[in-house]
């Protein structure tokens, strides 16, 4: 299969030769099968939530706020509830009255009001683009045409967008309960700034006193959209038995499901989720929006109900991630030795609380030995969509800030940015500023082998031309998953595992059950189970499948290993233990025989053959990743060119390398994308003025060069395989390195994202007014 | 979306009656990629949909070294640019239809409905202004010709009466030493509406080194697409250098009036109309000189 990335790919890490003992000569991992689920959707014949169909289907649409900020005096929903055609009609009235209830989804606990308003609005709009009512229809054009004949008063209130004007007193206030929270206490007046965090390590102004070089400096980033190429579409069927099955686009069945049942205050067992295919999520496909609406219209209608957003639903009514206010100061010796550092980061949180701040603060240092370090950090509601995570969520902005920073270090004691990132990387041992200390970790291996790529060491000539570099960094997490399989009589294995395939997971999990099994990929017939199906697992996302899923995969081929070396020990007349298992044999003295032979043999020996297994790792895994970048700027016109990329990760071990490389290139692209381009434009009323992708301006294949990889292997000594996660970090430098390719090939430091041409010339044109 | 009804005319006088007929509520489909969009955000309303492409008139091109081009309103834009006579004759028309949209919407979309789109950002009209083409228009009492620098009014409004329809655009025959350019800026390279536009013809005395005559349109900066008249005078009888084309972007920047918008602020289109104006008319001079130029997505040289 053919290599489809960096001339100079190569495996730069220093990978131990056996990671807990198993023995690292792989068959599997590390090979690039064809991926399980490619027949179906290179032919179109993959089943993704739009395809959904079933008798008596009818078709639900949203009627959604106008307004940024309002109160809603009433809703007539009579001359829509005549259409003929129209079978119901809903608001936030027909939902249950979730006051005060709080739900634990897996990642933290939940305010069900909030998460409910953000389905279908109570009382008050606090976004353009909020769903206020729904219709179900028996075809999508009369629920469309149902909408325009719902009345809805609203007294329209002030609206504010930005973190830092949302910030004041006198902003306008959205929630009267919101109060801010800060070291465990309660504010006693409500406020748009429902968190305040604060880490801190060392003596800072100690540390900054020995500091011979501080550089302080502000950065602002705009909201910026995951951008996932499939908007929403949930299918609810709410069966006259009262069971609720949803057939949706999520990146977790489970929390779906949990979602739903909570927000419906029905039983978990009372809802099945089926997952479909999926076209991207990125963090924005964890939480609901379709799935209770569709599922109360059918509950009033009695017949399946289907939703689907349109693009501008997606850009004005799913989750942005934040627009962010970052100021970083750091301290250095004159070597190059980091002695202290200040943050201070106001994300917005969108309409409701909890955003992206606590990964911000933890993120912000995190690729430094930083002795003495302070952070504080603001959750701050404002009138825009509810955020929701996208990629590293809150890293990207952290880093943007912290990089460009380190940037301007390197640059004023004439020291080379990578030299000066390897002086300070953080490595095993290294404690981050909000309290944990890294096991062994590789960004100096992925420094190390930046310095040493083709990239780095060509020379890049021509005018108007830039070389930046920044890293990056992200957790990935672990929690919950579950799979179990099948021995078939033929000696392949069903796998069914609870994780949506988002990125070519089926595949890769899949590997490492091969590998454990020792047997071909093709071999395992990988799919993704609905909740009835699986056990529980927890989302897909955090970049935890391949190393929390695989993890349970090698978990079951373990329990199937056992199970069918006892198999052979009733054929051979022994003891389970005397059998031993390698390459895919199972031997004891003399005899042998293959994993295939003896599953030929499972109907004699006992019957079926079922792995299962459930696990729930310790994460994190830590990702670390360096990105290098080439530009040249229009001195005209202050466009940018990204002329050569390069990406380097960690990735622990690369399962599927192919996988691994088209995650580093697409969260480069995404990270591209919000560096140059792209943002929630807001007119003064608080309207988004560009929800499609003609004036969202994502960038498209004429915007960038091929996106070099190169995978750097320091296995994670928490992984079986030594799996680290790779999903998330690629997003996370490429704001940094291109401001700082930038800056070399225009003489100007653009703090604000978007660096859009605009952006570009007014700074140059300032500076020039200076000279 | 509700029901509209669909009718193809099969002539220039069938679609007249249809749409004398229904009048507002009649909309005219050519390759239907702005007026399908606008029915199904609700930004149109139509009850009849008048389907123009099956009228021979309305679409092919003939061209005539005599008596120029004539274009047919329908006929899709990649037709433009495959013809290798009219890249050469009239080439800021197929620098325009080159990056309207990508390959599917080049294959559907019109210069006719771009024209009675009437959006001030529309790609093709500043290079229809530089190329000082005609608007053959049919209508209930009979025909009559427009130029197309007169026939925008305002942001998606044009001269077109009730009944009427755009049939053809005519071009003039081209002669020895003209040479035509037509650039946008967008900060993607395609798929983007453009911040300015600027098309640009010129045509060179015998020793090509001195403008005899120029005309630029320009896109984005003012609410209908701006033909910058007074630079084009100004032009004439200067000497084809870079200090000349400097000059005419700053004499074009003092004209365009634009706003500031989601696609950019106006001080920035400011600028950004006389670095197009500059690079634009330098291309123009160099075609006219003969010197090909080559073609990347968003319009810019190579
Ligand atoms: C993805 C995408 C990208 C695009 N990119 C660009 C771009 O880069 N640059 C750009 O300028 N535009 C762009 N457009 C807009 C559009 O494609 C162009 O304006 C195109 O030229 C319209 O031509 P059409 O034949 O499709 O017109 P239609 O949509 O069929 O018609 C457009 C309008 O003109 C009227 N009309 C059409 N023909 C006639 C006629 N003969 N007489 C009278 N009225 C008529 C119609 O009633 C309608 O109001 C883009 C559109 C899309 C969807």
């Amino acid at each position: 299969m053919a290599t489809k990335t960096s001339p100079d790919k190569k495996k730069t890490g220093k990978a131990a030769d056996t990671t807990n003992g198993e023995p690292q000569a792989f068959k599997v991992i590390g090979t690039r099968p064809i991926r399980h689920d490619g027949v179906d959707k290179v032919t179109g014949r993959a089943i993704y939530g739009a395809d959904v169909q079933m008798a008596g289907l009818v078709h639900g649409r949203i009627l959604r706020s106008p307004h940024a900020h309002a109160r809603i005096k009433a809703i007539d929903m009579s001359a829509a509830e005549k259409m003929p055609g129209v079978v119901a009609v809903v608001t936030g009235k027909d939902m249950p009255d979730l006051r005060d209830k709080m739900a634990d989804l897996g990642e933290g606990t939940v305010n069900l009001a909030h998460l409910g308003a953000n389905c279908l609005a109570h009382g008050k709009v606090l976004y353009k683009g909020q769903a206020v009512a729904a219709v179900a229809a028996t075809s999508p054009h009369i629920a469309e045409e149902a909408l325009k004949k719902i009345k809805v008063e609203y007294e329209p209130l002030p609206a504010v967008t930005w973190v830092l004007d949302a910030m004041k007193d006198d902003a306008p206030l959205l929630h009267d309960n919101v109060f801010t929270s800060e070291m465990g206490k309660l504010g006693k007046q409500p406020s748009n700034i429902a968190v305040h965090l604060h880490f801190e390590k060392g003596d800072v102004e100690k540390g900054f006193a020995e500091a011979d070089v501080t550089i302080e400096r502000e950065y602002k980033t705009a909201s910026v959209h995951q951008g996932y190429i499939e908007p929403h579409v949930s299918t609810a069927l709410w069966n006259h038995d009262c069971h609720l099955t949803i057939w949706t686009s999520t990146q977790g069945a489970f929390t779906a499901r949990q979602q739903t049942a909570e927000l419906l205050q029905i039983a978990i067992s009372q809802v099945t989720v089926v997952p479909c295919e999926i076209g991207g999520g990125f963090g924005g496909k964890i939480s609901v929006y379709l799935e209770p609406v569709a599922a109360i219209l059918s509950r009033k209608c009695g017949r399946p109900v289907k939703m689907i957003m349109n693009r501008n639903e997606v850009f004005e009514g799913t989750g942005p991630t934040p627009g962010s206010f970052v100021r970083v100061k750091l301290g250095a010796k004159k070597d190059g030795r980091l002695v202290a550092g200040e943050a201070w980061l106001a994300y917005d949180a969108g309409a409701f609380p909890g955003g992206m701040i606590g990964p911000g603060c933890m993120c912000v240092f995190s690729c430094y030995d930083l002795p003495n370090a302070r952070v504080d950090g603001y959750d701050v509601v404002l009138n825009k969509p509810k955020t929701a995570a996208y990629r590293a969520p809150g890293a990207t902005q952290a880093a943007f800030a912290c990089e460009s920073v380190i940037d301007e270090l390197a640059e004023k004691l004439g020291i080379d940015p990578i030299e000066l990132r390897l002086k300070n990387a953080a490595r095993e041992g290294t404690r981050r500023v909000d309290g944990p200390t890294y096991p062994r970790v590789g960004l100096v291996e992925t420094l190390e082998a930046a310095r040493n790529s083709d990239h780095w060491r060509s020379k890049l000539t021509g005018k108007n031309r830039g070389r930046g570099i920044a890293c990056g960094y992200w957790f990935n997490i672990g929690l919950k998953s579950s799979a179990a399989a099948n021995v078939n009589p033929d000696g392949t294995v069903t796998l069914v595992e609870g994780s949506t395939d988002i990125g070519g997971t089926r595949t890769s999990v899949a590997m490492q059950l091969a590998e454990t099994l020792g047997i071909a990929a093709e071999d395992v017939h990988p799919q993704v189970g609905d909740t009835d199906s699986v056990g529980y697992t927890d989302v897909t996302g955090g970049s935890r499948v391949t190393f929390a899923t695989g993890l349970a995969a090698y978990e079951v081929g373990l329990d199937i290993r056992r199970q069918m070396a006892a198999r052979a020990a009733m054929l051979w007349e022994c003891k389970p233990e005397e059998v031993t298992f390698a390459d895919g044999v199972f031997r004891r003295g003399d005899k042998s025989t293959s994993f295939k032979e003896l599953a030929g043999k499972m109907h004699q020996t006992g019957g079926a053959v079922v792995g299962r297994a459930t696990v729930d790792p310790e994460g994190p895994s830590h990702g670390f990743g360096a990105h290098i970048a080439d530009v040249e700027v229009d001195p005209d016109t202050g466009k940018v060119t990204v002329l050569r990329y390069t990406a380097l990760q960690d990735a622990g071990r690369a399962i599927h390398p192919s996988y691994v490389e088209g995650q580093m290139q697409g969260g480069s692209v995404q990270g591209i994308g919000w560096a140059l381009n792209e943002e929630y434009f807001y007119d003064d009323s608080g309207r988004m003025r560009n929800a499609s992708y003609l004036d969202y301006r994502m960038p498209t294949a004429f915007d960038l060069p091929m996106i070099d990889t190169i995978i750097v292997e320091v296995p994670n000594p928490a992984h079986p395989y030594g799996v680290r996660g790779v999903g998330e970090t690629p997003i996370v430098a490429p704001p940094a390195a291109l401001a700082a390719a930038i800056y070399r090939a225009a003489g100007v430091r653009l703090r604000e994202l978007p660096m859009a041409p605009h952006r570009v010339w007014t700074a140059k044109k300032m500076t020039n007014d200076e000279c | 979306m509700k029901d509209i009804e669909y009718a193809a005319a099969r002539s220039v006088d069938e679609a007249v009656g249809l749409l004398a007929a229904r009048g507002d509520k009649a909309r005219i489909l050519a390759g239907g990629t702005d007026i399908l969009v606008q029915l199904r955000e609700g930004l149109r309303d139509a009850d009849l949909i008048v389907d123009v492409k099956k009228i021979p008139e309305l679409v092919g091109l003939s061209h005539d070294a005599k008596r120029g081009l004539r274009l047919g309103a329908s006929t899709p834009c990649y037709r433009i640019y495959r013809d290798a006579k009219i890249c050469a004759a009239y080439p800021a028309l197929a620098d325009a239809a080159r990056i309207i949209g990508g390959w599917q919407i080049q294959s559907r979309a019109s210069i006719g409905g771009n024209l009675c789109n009437s959006s001030p950002a529309a790609d093709s009209i500043p290079a229809l202004i530089a190329h000082d083409a005609r608007c053959v228009i049919a209508g209930p009492s009979g025909r009559r010709t427009v130029p197309v620098a007169e026939f925008c009014t305002a942001p998606g409004r044009n001269v077109l009466a009730r009944g009427e329809l755009l049939v053809t655009l005519e071009f003039p025959p081209v002669g020895d030493g003209e040479g035509a350019r037509y650039l946008r800026f967008i900060p993607r390279n395609e798929m983007d509406i453009a911040v300015v536009g600027a098309g640009v013809w010129v045509k060179l005395n015998a020793a090509k080194d001195t403008i005899a005559a120029a005309r630029i349109g320009l896109a984005a900066v003012a609410p209908t697409p701006l033909p910058a008249t007074e630079v084009g005078a100004w032009l004439a009888g200067k000497p084809a250098t870079a200090a000349t084309f400097a000059e005419a972007g700053d004499r074009a920047r003092r004209l365009a009036k634009p706003i500031s918008d989601m696609r950019s602020p106006a001080e920035y289109r400011l600028h950004i109309v006389g670095v197009l104006v500059t690079r634009a008319l330098a291309g123009a001079v160099d075609r006219a000189r003969g010197i090909v130029i080559g073609h990347s997505p968003n319009g810019q040289e190579h």
